[in-house]
């Protein structure tokens, strides 16, 4: 009798129950791994036609023309002057929001700010394109006379809105998980309230901080459709922002609006090209969740 | 001594410092809040900005006729039938993949998994998915639903991209509604002598119901404003069918929207102001309905 209390009964039904959910949980790393082969394999198809030394050293992008050249480099410089124009807006406006919601704002306030900034947020991004396009360019046309119709400058403004939302709650987060004593304290020997959060709040936050504009940065690389939309579809190397640009993104786009067949050339640039947003996004995250993980792991 | 405990209070600051280096600080704070207020400021006028510029450009194509017309060459007469229905079919189809499979791997994280590895990697790879742009998932379903699955560009190899695009958002949000619903909970119905499962499909789900319905009707608002990886699938942008059944060819709202707003004629964008509406009211709707019914549930469930 004694023995039999002892044995654990194997019930099979909570076994299966549990297997089955493990499968779903083990989707997100099939996937992953579906991910990393889809891009690998077809990148090899197009580096065994295509040296990696051309990839990374032309300086001209133009698979689809009659003379081909394959230098990733103006469409990297096209992401990164999009997104950087983006981080110029959205660092200091979320960073700024951020300090009020999380220092200063009185509950009603923030009870107006915060879905103001979940809406912004929701918007789909083709609804970005739709702006940056059609009210944004035109709007600094009038300012700025030699402004090109499709230009950096625009779609990287927009995104800087689009990507706000984000950097400004995260960095809230941060800040909020620094404990009140290191506030008390700085009271205490008579800092104001600005000394207190520039001196004390925001230094503790700073890994939060860091990897909340990291990741920030993560999601203009990979935004699409306002760069398709408005930053117009022209391979140039260029850090004019008031020239129009092609991000990797916005490459993808158009090879796939075309008919380009299955299995040719062509076809294999978008999975290289995807394979290079991919690899720049993973390192982003990857620091971001590291300098997360270290917040995290002081304050907790 | 009363005045050192009042924490960040200007008069109190300005009296203990005294003269010009108080007024000083306190013109620095003001000019710190203005920037600030700033700040929030641009955010409200730019989604001021968004919405008058679309409705201006809309409503005059806002009529019956839009909702019921097929994309066409004259713009006078496209409307947004076959890509509205895509819109709404592509939304059921992703959230029936999407919701069982998203909620299941929250359950296994959150109520089966041991703190190992394996888990660690689990949790980590879903933290990096979140971040993976969606136009990579396009890629992925381009290979695996499209082609070797032989889907072609169907509402099915559609529908279950997106499930993997949104399938992080869902387990995130999830996870956080479980993790809400107290262990004595838990234990309560184990000490009854229920098993692991009786409690969690009993107890715990229906107190983290809410939470979790967020987090899908989240993940279908994703998936409803989704563009870039439905055309990396190659996703048609004029079609004036509807689709019959999973493996036909669909468009959808945005990608009509995308398709209007690439044209340069101004009628054309006026249509892509009035898809882009529709397809707001319709996120306005879903987000509403969640709201609705996560203050009737959690009415009921309070604990």
């Amino acid at each position: 009798m004694a023995q039999d209390l002892r044995k654990r009964r194997i019930r099979w039904d909570d076994l299966i129950v549990k297997s089955i959910l493990f499968a779903c949980a083990a989707v997100s790393v099939i996937t992953t791994l579906g991910i990393v082969l889809v891009l690998l394999t077809e990148s090899l198809k197009f580096f065994q036609e295509v040296s990696p030394v051309r990839f990374l050293t032309e300086r001209e992008w133009t698979p689809l023309f009659a003379e081909k050249r394959f230098g990733v480099m103006p469409l990297v410089s096209g992401t990164l002057l999009t997104s950087l124009v983006a981080l110029l807006v959205a660092t200091p406006l979320g960073l700024l929001v951020a300090v009020y919601l999380s220092e200063y704002a009185p509950p009603g306030v923030r009870r107006w700010v915060k879905p103001v900034l979940e809406f912004l947020a929701g918007i789909p991004t083709v609804v970005y394109g739709y702006f940056a396009l059609l009210f944004v360019t035109p709007l600094l046309q009038r300012f700025i006379p030699n402004l090109e119709p499709f230009n950096a400058l625009a779609a990287g403004l927009v995104m800087g809105v689009m990507i706000l939302p984000m950097i400004a709650s995260l960095s809230e987060d941060a800040m909020y998980a620094v404990p009140n004593s290191l506030r008390d304290a700085a009271y205490g020997l008579g800092y104001t309230r600005l000394q207190t959060v520039w001196k004390i709040v925001f230094p503790a936050a700073l890994s939060g901080i860091s990897a909340a504009v990291i990741l920030g940065l993560s999601r203009a690389v990979g935004e699409t459709m306002i760069v398709a939309i408005a930053a117009g579809q022209q391979p140039n190397l260029t850090a004019n922002p008031l020239q129009a640009v092609m991000t990797l993104t916005a490459y993808i786009v158009q090879v796939s609006l075309g008919d380009t067949p299955h299995g040719t050339l062509e076809y294999h640039t978008i999975f290289v090209v995807g394979l290079t947003l991919f690899a720049i996004t993973l390192l982003l995250n990857s620091i971001a969740l590291a300098l997360r993980e270290r917040y995290r792991s002081v304050y907790s | 001594m009363t005045q050192l405990t009042a924490t960040g209070n200007m008069p109190a600051q300005r009296d203990l410092v005294g003269g010009s280096e108080g007024r000083k600080r306190q013109l620095k704070e003001w000019a710190f809040q203005l920037a600030s207020l700033t700040a929030i400021m641009v955010a409200i006028v730019v989604l001021i900005a968004l919405i008058a510029d679309i409705m201006v450009d809309a409503l005059p194509r806002l009529k019956p006729e839009f909702f019921t017309n097929f994309p066409s060459r004259r713009a006078a007469q496209a409307g947004i039938k076959s890509s509205l229905v895509g819109s709404i079919y592509l939304m059921f189809l992703t959230g029936a993949f999407s919701a069982p499979l998203g909620v299941g791997a929250a359950i296994y994280l959150e109520e089966y998994a041991k703190v190992n590895r394996l888990t660690r990697l689990i949790e980590l790879n879903i933290a990096n998915l979140a971040g993976v742009p969606s136009v990579v998932y396009g890629l992925l379903g381009l290979e695996i639903f499209v082609r070797l699955m032989r889907f072609e560009r169907s509402l099915l190899a559609g529908s279950l991209t997106m499930t993997l695009l949104i399938l992080p958002v869902i387990i995130i949000a999830s996870r956080e509604a479980l993790r809400a619903v107290p262990q004595s909970i838990r234990h309560g119905a184990r000490a009854l002598g229920a098993t692991q499962w009786q409690a969690i499909w009993r107890h715990v789900l229906p107190l983290a119901f809410p939470g979790i319905l967020t987090g899908v009707i989240l993940g279908f608002s994703r998936a409803i404003g989704e563009t870039a990886p439905l055309i990396t699938i190659g996703a048609l942008t004029f079609i004036a069918f509807l689709p019959e059944n999973p493996f036909s060819p669909f468009t959808v709202l945005p990608i009509q929207a995308f398709n209007w707003v690439s044209r340069p004629q101004e009628a054309f964008q006026q249509n892509a102001a009035a898809a882009i509406a529709v397809l707001m009211g319709l996120l306005i709707i879903l987000n509403s309905i969640s709201i609705w019914l996560r203050l009737k549930l959690q009415k009921r469930l309070s604990w």
